[in-house]
C-alpha cells in the first residue's frame, strides 16, 4: 500500500511543468486573453510532442493509455500556468466517451487523431449535471439534433463534439448549425454556446456514459484549481519575502505569512483528495462518484480562499493586471461554478450516500 | 499509488481480525473488563508497545506504519479498547528509547507499557505557555540531589500519576534554552501540592501543581544536564502526532451523520433539512481529505508540508463537527450534566468546549501556523525583541 505519486507520475508532472513554463508562459497566456485568439494551436502541438491528447486513449489507438491520476496531474500543471487548451474536451472528455460508449468503428475514426492531437473535440455536457439555464437543452431525434447548449467546453474550433441530450444521452457531432462565444471571467478558455437546428449526430451506446463523464470532468477541474491555487499560494510566499515595508519584509509579520500558513493547510489536504479522486475513478468504482463531488466541491471552497488571500497578501499591486495574477484568480472563479457550483454537487454528494431524497 | 494490501498485509488484517474474534468478551462498551490485563495481552500479541525492543517490556516488532495502520482500524471497526495511552506511553517511552540512560530505560519503560506506573507532564507553567523555554521552576544543587522549586500548570492526570517529567531550570547563568534539564521523579515526594484546575467543561481535566523544595536525585535527569530543551522537543514531536488522528474524527463524523438521521424535528429528520446536510456534506469532503492526507504522510517522502498540517487542520476540523452535532440539536444542543433529553451524555458539548482546548493546548494554533510558514514555505521569522 502506498499512497503517493509513482516515478513515472513524477516525471509526467515534472516533463509537463517544464515544458508549460515555455509552451504556456505568462506572455503567451496574456497574447491569447487578450488578443481574444479562439484558440492557442501552438501550445497544443507543443504539449503534443509530449503525447498529452493521448493520455486516456487506449495504446491500440494510438495513445498512452494512461489513467486519471495522470490526467489529473496533467491538469493540475495546465492550471498550474492557467494554460489556454482544449484538454479536458479533446483529451478527457472525448476519448472517455468514445471509450465508454463509442462502436468499434467510431473509436478507430476519432482516437488515433485525437491522440496526436491532429483533431481537437469539445464537450457540451453542461445541461443534464448542473441544470439547464434560459431555456438551454438538447433534444434528439431520428439522429438529428435541435436545442442550445450553454456553458460547451473546448468547442471552439473543434473537429468533433460530444454532446449531452435532455435525458443524458450522449452524442457525437461534427458540428453544430452556430456557435457563439460566452464572454466568462476567465479569458483563458473559450466558452461557447451551441445551436443545434438538425445537425447530424450519433448515439453513444452506454447509458452510464454521462455519469463517469461527469466524475471524470469534476476532477479535472479540481485538479486543475489546485494547481492555480499552487501558483497562487507561491506567488503569494515569494512577495511575502521580498517586499519591505517598515524596515521589514512582509513576510515577517505574522499577520501575513499566518494567510500564507492557512492557504498551505488548507491546500495541502486538498491535494490528497483529489489524488484519491483520480484514483478511485480507475480503481474504486462504488467510491468514484461522491469523491469525485467532493474533490470538486472543496476545492471551490479552498479556491475561493486562496484566489482572494493570495491576492490580499500582495496588497494593492495585487489587484492589477500588471501581475497578471488575476487570470488565476478568475480560472479558479470559473472553475468554483463550471458544471455545478459546490452547493449543487454537494447535494448530489449527499444523494449518491442515501441522505438526501 | 496503489491502495491494495500485499498478501503478506492482508494475512496480517486477517490475524488482527481472529485476534479481535476471540477476545471479543475481553470487553464492554469500547472499555476493557481488567485494562491492566487487556494491556498485558496487547503487549504479548503485539497490539500494544508493538515496535518497543522486548528487553523493556515491548513487543519487539520492527516499525511497520502499514501494520501499525491496520491495527488502529481494525481495533476502531471492532468497537475494541485500544492499548493503554497516556502521556508516560506516548512521550516518555519514546524519549527514553531516544536519549535516556540504559538504567533508565530499564527501570520505568516495561513497567510504563504495563500500565503500572502512571506519569504526568510537568512541562508548561503560568510564564511559559508558547514560550516554554522561559520556564522558570528551579533546580537547586544540594548535594546529590536538586531542591526543586516553582510551579507547573496544564498537567493533566497530575493527581493519579505516580511520576512525573519534569522541566526545570539547573543552569540559571545559561542562555534561555540551554538552563533547561529533564527529570523523573515521583508524585509522593514531599513538597509536591496538586490542585485541580476545573475547566469550561466543568471537570478538572488539569491541574496546578507546586513545588517547594522538592529533594530529587541528580541521576534522575534523562539526556543530560542542560540538554532539557532538545530532549524535550523529541517528546513534543511525538505529543503533536497524537493531535489531529483522522481516525478518531472520521469515527466521530459517522456518529453525526447516524445523529442527524436519527434526530427529529417537528417529525422531519435533521438530515432532510438542506442546510443541515449541506454544512454536513463540507465537513465530509474535509474529513476525507484528511484522512487521505494522513495516508499520504506515512508513505510519501514528498509529504513534508502536508505533515506540518495535521494538528492545525485536525483539531480544528474535530471541532466542527462537534459545532455542527450541537447545531443539528438545536435547543437539545444546550442541554449538559445530566437530565432528561440529553443527548450523547453531553458528549458533543463537552467536545466542544474541550477540543477548542486542543486547539491551544501542544502548540497553539497561531505557533502552528509559524511553524508551517516558517519550516513549510520558508518565511522569515520573526524577529526577536531585545530582551525576550
Amino acid at each position: 500500500m502506498r499512497f503517493a505519486l509513482s516515478e513515472d507520475q513524477t516525471l509526467l508532472q515534472d516533463s509537463l511543468t517544464k515544458a508549460l513554463a515555455d509552451l504556456s508562459s505568462l506572455d503567451r497566456v496574456r497574447r491569447f486573453a487578450d488578443g481574444g485568439e479562439a484558440t492557442a494551436p501552438d501550445i497544443w502541438a507543443g504539449l503534443s510532442e509530449l503525447g498529452l491528447p493521448g493520455l486516456l486513449v487506449p495504446e491500440e489507438h494510438g495513445g498512452l493509455g494512461l489513467g486519471l491520476l495522470e490526467a489529473a496531474l496533467a491538469a493540475e500543471a495546465l492550471g498550474r500556468v492557467v494554460a489556454p487548451t482544449p484538454f479536458l474536451g479533446s483529451a478527457v472528455l472525448a476519448p472517455l466517451a468514445l471509450r465508454l460508449g463509442g462502436s468499434d468503428e467510431q473509436k478507430r475514426a476519432w482516437l488515433p487523431k485525437l491522440a496526436d492531437g491532429g483533431a481537437t473535440a469539445g464537450a457540451a455536457i453542461s445541461e443534464p449535471i448542473a441544470g439547464a439555464r434560459d431555456g438551454a437543452g438538447v433534444t434528439a431525434e431520428g439522429g438529428k439534433l435541435t436545442g442550445k447548449a450553454l456553458f460547451a467546453l473546448d468547442a471552439m474550433a473543434a473537429d468533433l463534439l460530444v454532446v449531452a441530450d435532455r435525458s443524458g444521452v450522449l452524442h457525437l457531432a461534427a458540428k453544430a448549425d452556430a456557435s457563439e462565444i460566452l464572454p466568462s471571467i476567465d479569458a483563458t478558455r473559450r466558452l461557447t454556446e451551441l445551436t443545434f437546428r438538425g445537425a447530424p449526430a450519433e448515439a453513444l451506446s452506454s447509458n452510464q456514459a454521462l455519469d463517469r463523464l461527469r466524475d471524470a470532468a469534476w476532477v479535472m477541474i479540481a485538479a486543475d484549481t489546485l494547481g492555480a491555487c499552487q501558483t497562487m499560494l507561491d506567488r503569494a510566499v515569494e512577495y511575502a519575502k521580498e517586499r519591505k515595508q517598515f524596515g521589514r519584509t512582509i513576510g515577517s509579520f505574522q499577520a501575513v505569512k499566518h494567510l500564507c500558513a492557512e492557504m498551505a493547510a488548507e491546500l495541502e489536504p486538498a491535494r490528497a483528495l483529489v489524488w484519491y479522486a483520480a484514483y478511485a475513478f480507475d480503481n474504486a468504482p462504488e467510491e468514484a462518484s461522491l469523491m469525485a463531488a467532493h474533490a470538486k466541491a472543496h476545492t471551490s471552497e479552498i479556491g475561493r480562499f486562496i484566489a482572494r488571500t493570495a491576492t490580499e497578501v500582495h496588497g494593492g499591486i495585487g489587484m492589477t493586471d500588471l501581475l497578471g495574477l488575476h487570470y488565476w484568480f478568475k480560472r479558479i472563479g470559473q472553475n468554483r461554478q463550471l458544471l455545478g457550483g459546490p452547493e449543487r454537487v454537494r447535494e448530489l454528494a449527499a444523494r449518491m450516500q442515501g441522505l438526501a431524497a | 499509488m496503489d491502495l491494495t494490501l500485499t498478501p503478506e498485509l492482508a494475512a496480517f488484517r486477517d490475524e488482527v481480525r481472529a485476534f479481535l474474534e476471540a477476545h471479543k468478551d475481553h470487553h464492554k462498551d469500547g472499555a476493557p473488563n481488567d485494562p491492566k490485563a487487556w494491556q498485558r495481552t496487547l503487549i504479548e500479541a503485539g497490539y500494544a508497545a508493538r515496535t518497543i525492543p522486548k528487553e523493556y517490556g515491548g513487543y519487539g516488532a520492527e516499525p511497520d506504519i502499514l501494520k501499525g495502520r491496520i491495527i488502529a482500524e481494525e481495533f476502531i471497526a471492532a468497537g475494541a479498547p485500544r492499548g493503554m495511552a497516556g502521556q508516560g506511553i506516548s512521550m516518555l517511552v519514546p524519549t527514553l528509547l531516544e536519549v535516556g540512560s540504559e538504567d533508565q530505560k530499564r527501570q520505568w519503560i516495561g513497567p510504563t507499557l504495563r500500565g503500572e506506573v502512571i506519569w504526568c507532564q510537568g512541562y508548561s507553567e503560568p510564564g511559559a505557555g508558547s514560550d516554554l523555554a522561559n520556564l522558570q521552576t528551579k533546580a537547586v544543587e544540594d548535594g546529590e540531589d536538586f531542591l526543586i522549586s516553582g510551579q507547573k500548570i496544564w498537567t493533566s492526570t497530575a493527581a493519579q500519576a505516580d511520576m512525573i517529567f519534569c522541566l526545570v531550570r539547573t543552569e540559571p547563568d545559561a542562555a534561555k534554552h540551554e538552563g533547561i534539564s529533564y527529570i523523573l521523579f515521583p508524585m509522593n515526594t514531599p513538597g509536591i501540592d496538586v490542585r485541580p484546575l476545573k475547566t469550561m467543561t466543568g471537570h478538572a481535566e488539569f491541574n496546578e501543581v507546586f513545588f517547594t523544595d522538592v529533594r530529587v536525585p541528580q541521576k534522575n535527569v534523562v539526556g543530560g544536564r542542560g540538554r532539557g530543551w532538545f530532549v524535550a522537543n523529541t517528546t513534543l514531536k511525538h505529543e503533536r502526532g497524537m493531535l489531529g488522528d483522522p481516525n478518531a474524527t472520521e469515527a466521530r463524523l459517522k456518529a453525526l451523520i447516524e445523529l442527524m438521521k436519527s434526530e427529529t424535528v417537528d417529525g422531519h429528520r435533521i438530515i432532510d433539512n438542506p442546510i443541515f446536510r449541506d454544512r454536513l456534506m463540507q465537513l465530509q469532503a474535509r474529513v476525507f481529505s484528511m484522512k487521505f492526507n494522513g495516508l499520504r504522510t506515512l508513505t510519501d517522502d514528498t509529504a513534508g508540508l502536508a505533515r506540518l498540517v495535521v494538528k492545525l487542520q485536525g483539531c480544528e476540523l474535530n471541532h466542527q463537527v462537534a459545532a455542527l452535532a450541537i447545531d443539528a440539536l438545536g435547543e437539545l444542543g444546550i442541554l449538559y450534566h445530566d437530565g432528561p433529553h440529553l443527548r450523547a451524555k453531553g458528549g458533543w458539548q463537552r467536545n466542544y468546549m474541550f477540543d477548542l482546548g486542543l486547539i491551544i493546548g501542544g502548540g497553539t494554533a497561531q505557533i502552528q501556523k509559524n511553524i508551517i510558514s516558517e519550516r513549510g514555505l520558508g518565511m522569515p521569522r520573526e524577529p526577536k525583541t531585545v530582551g525576550a
